[in-house]
């Protein structure tokens, strides 16, 4: 008793060693192994790998970074980026609504409810779902069958004729790749989004009715600029997520390359560390870059 | 006070919310160019009663009409209201000026015009050079004004104001209900405003209403309700009052019935002074003594309850005043200043 007393007593008018005694672990943790694997991964990257030996050399080069622009490496880049932001862009016209009614309306039980739902997929295993995704989505699976019975066959049908996006069926498209890297990270673009329009006060709302908006033009000129830092929140977890993924395109589509499976075919079976370190840097890069323009478009000045 | 049209009409107008009635069969004209109190407890229904005027709630029954306009259905923004809330509810991501402007920009005010009416609004509420300020950056007081430019510069027919000192010190609560009052008398436009603090509702208001639980409980200019209140209610939340009832006031007054006086119209005089023939009187003992500056409160214990009775500090000192405790003495009061109230 006496001892925790006087414990506490001596650290409470030395607030400087609380702050090293709670910081120390966290920022070790953060220069070691964080910080540290990140900047090793960089340095990597500008190694390159000796075609001829097929060993890696360990000396400051480009080459690495010109080869991401070869056709076929650029495409990969590409693909990804695109499906990063169509995933993206879904996600925020699935999750506003829903996290608007969350955040605004939704009271007591219904909240709590609500709140399990959206992260009760995140409690079983992501390989478990997105597996249980293939089956919905095959040409014999539930999808096909629900459709086929609403007599909607024909929609189906016309969506997979599409180029690019279509294919043999659901779950061998960028559609039905799409629809799955929807499903699996839209708990992280509603969550961020209802945490930033739950702190739009109802009275800001009821100001802009009252000085004579209709409510689309308090939605555009209140509610969104406020909600906005959570949707750019959740479109970095969705963006990134999906950037680096490379169980969905292994497991659902056409098998076809994208830079999380890239980067793990090149340092498994390739051994070429130096070009997966590259890749891996490119998602790195597209954030840094799509933050920026983030914040040129003043995403972040309400906070 | 023109007798036309009001401004405002309330016609036994109730919002219920489930079980609960926060507004309960209101009846309340606010005439044109009035500034009109809304006073009374928290939960009493006065807010409730404004956002039926603004339009953020409809009433459960009842009919609110603006100008003679009856208001069942009209939303918020095609209403000739402007609101000052309580927590001022700037847009946090805009500037001063655009938050000003916001109005204006729904119109579509050309620029050049806008600008030179937000800057005028600014200055008027002595914020001049304020325009590209963020709300973060501003005092509570500054923010205060922000929101009344905010409001005015729509030029609405009629300005609502929740408890818009509340969150302010003292002093600058003070000085915000000079500088209200004085720019309601510069733009002529009908004020509603609603107080908790009965003070602020008597200095500031041409006319007040007092709720309680949903009701209004009495209306008039503030001398009438200060002077007269007409339920214990009143008597009791407007001021402090002594309630004489029962046998007390059955000897005092020679009725029955329920009295109130003000505590301050009330003299304390030596035992077995005169009592003039216009007035009531009661004997007691100073009970407690409250030294309060300006004044002093006195607490005297009467045969079937005790009378407060205030008294101006002209030539006494605070020792004087505290000396007093446990002394016999005659209270004096005019029978002018003893009202008999309902319950």
């Amino acid at each position: 008793m006496v001892a925790t007393r006087r414990i506490a007593n001596f650290l409470y008018v030395r607030p400087w060693l609380t702050l090293i005694l709670m910081l120390t672990l966290p920022l070790l943790w953060l220069g070691v192994f964080y910080l540290g694997s990140l900047s090793a991964l960089l340095v990597q990257s500008f190694f390159y790998l000796d075609s001829f030996s097929g060993t890696i050399v360990r000396q400051f080069s480009w080459r690495t970074y010109g080869d991401l622009f070869t056709p076929s490496n650029l495409d990969v880049v590409l693909r990804t980026a695109g499906m990063a932001a169509a995933v993206t862009i879904g996600s925020v016209f699935i999750a506003f609504p829903l996290a608007y009614y969350m955040a605004r309306y939704a009271t007591g039980r219904t909240r709590g409810l609500l709140y399990l739902g959206v992260t009760l997929p995140l409690w079983s295993s992501y390989l478990v779902r997105v597996y249980s995704w293939k089956l919905i989505l095959a040409k014999e699976g539930l999808l096909t069958w629900v459709i086929s019975r609403l007599g909607l066959s024909g929609v189906l049908d016309g969506l997979l004729s599409l180029p690019v996006i279509g294919g043999p069926s659901l779950s061998f498209s960028y559609f039905g790749m799409f629809l799955v890297f929807m499903y699996v990270w839209l708990p992280y673009m509603i969550l961020p989004i209802s945490a930033a329009l739950e702190r739009v006060p109802r009275s800001v709302i009821d100001a802009s009715a009252d000085l004579g908006a209709r409510p689309g033009y308090t939605f555009r000129t209140v509610i969104l600029p406020l909600a906005f830092p959570g949707v750019v929140a959740g479109s970095i977890f969705t963006f990134s997520l999906t950037l680096g993924d490379y169980i969905i395109p292994k497991v659902v589509g056409d098998s076809s390359y994208f830079i999380g499976s890239v980067v793990l075919t090149q340092q498994g079976t390739a051994g070429n560390i130096p070009l997966a370190a590259a890749f891996t840097v490119v998602p790195i890069a597209i954030m840094g870059v799509y933050l920026l323009m983030a914040r040129r478009m003043g995403a972040f000045d309400a906070l | 006070m023109s007798q036309s049209v009001p401004a405002i009409r309330l016609k036994e107008v109730s919002r219920h919310f489930g079980a609960v009635k926060a507004v309960d069969g209101v009846n309340l004209d606010v005439q044109d160019g009035e500034f009109f109190s809304m006073l009374g407890p928290s939960g009493s229904g006065k807010t409730t009663c404004l956002r039926l005027i603004a339009g953020f709630e409809q009433p459960t029954t009842g009919s609110v009409q603006l100008y003679g306009a009856e208001m069942a259905g009209v939303p918020p923004y095609e209403r000739d209201v402007n609101t000052v809330f309580q927590d001022y509810a700037l847009f946090p991501h805009m500037t001063v000026g655009q938050n000003v402007a916001y109005g204006l920009m729904i119109k579509k005010v050309a620029k050049t015009e806008r600008d030179r009416r937000v800057a005028d609004m600014l200055d008027m509420v002595q914020l001049g050079g304020f325009q590209n300020r963020k709300p973060s950056q501003l005092s509570g007081g500054q923010r205060q004004r922000v929101a009344l430019a905010r409001a005015l510069i729509n030029q609405p027919r009629v300005l609502l104001l929740d408890e818009p000192l509340g969150a302010l010190d003292l002093k600058l609560r003070q000085q915000m209900q000079i500088e209200l009052k004085t720019i309601q008398k510069q733009v002529g436009i009908t004020f509603i405003f609603v107080t908790h603090d009965q003070e602020e509702a008597l200095t500031m208001s041409d006319r007040l209403a007092v709720f309680n639980q949903g009701k209004i409980e009495q209306v008039g200019s503030p001398a009438e309700v200060y002077e007269h209140p007409s339920t214990r209610f009143v008597a009791g939340f407007v001021g402090t009052s002594n309630l004489i009832e029962h046998e007390t006031a059955k000897r005092i007054v020679g009725e029955p019935g329920t009295y109130s006086v003000r505590p301050e119209k009330i003299r304390l005089c030596p035992p077995d002074s005169p009592i003039p023939n216009d007035s009531f009187a009661a004997d007691g003992t100073i009970q407690d003594v409250v030294y309060l500056g300006v004044n002093t409160r006195y607490v005297v214990q009467i045969a079937g309850g005790e009378l407060t009775v205030v008294e101006q500090n002209l030539d006494s000192t605070s020792m004087d005043a505290l000396a007093a405790r446990g002394r016999p003495v005659r209270l004096i009061w005019q029978k002018a200043h003893m009202r008999s109230i309902s319950d």
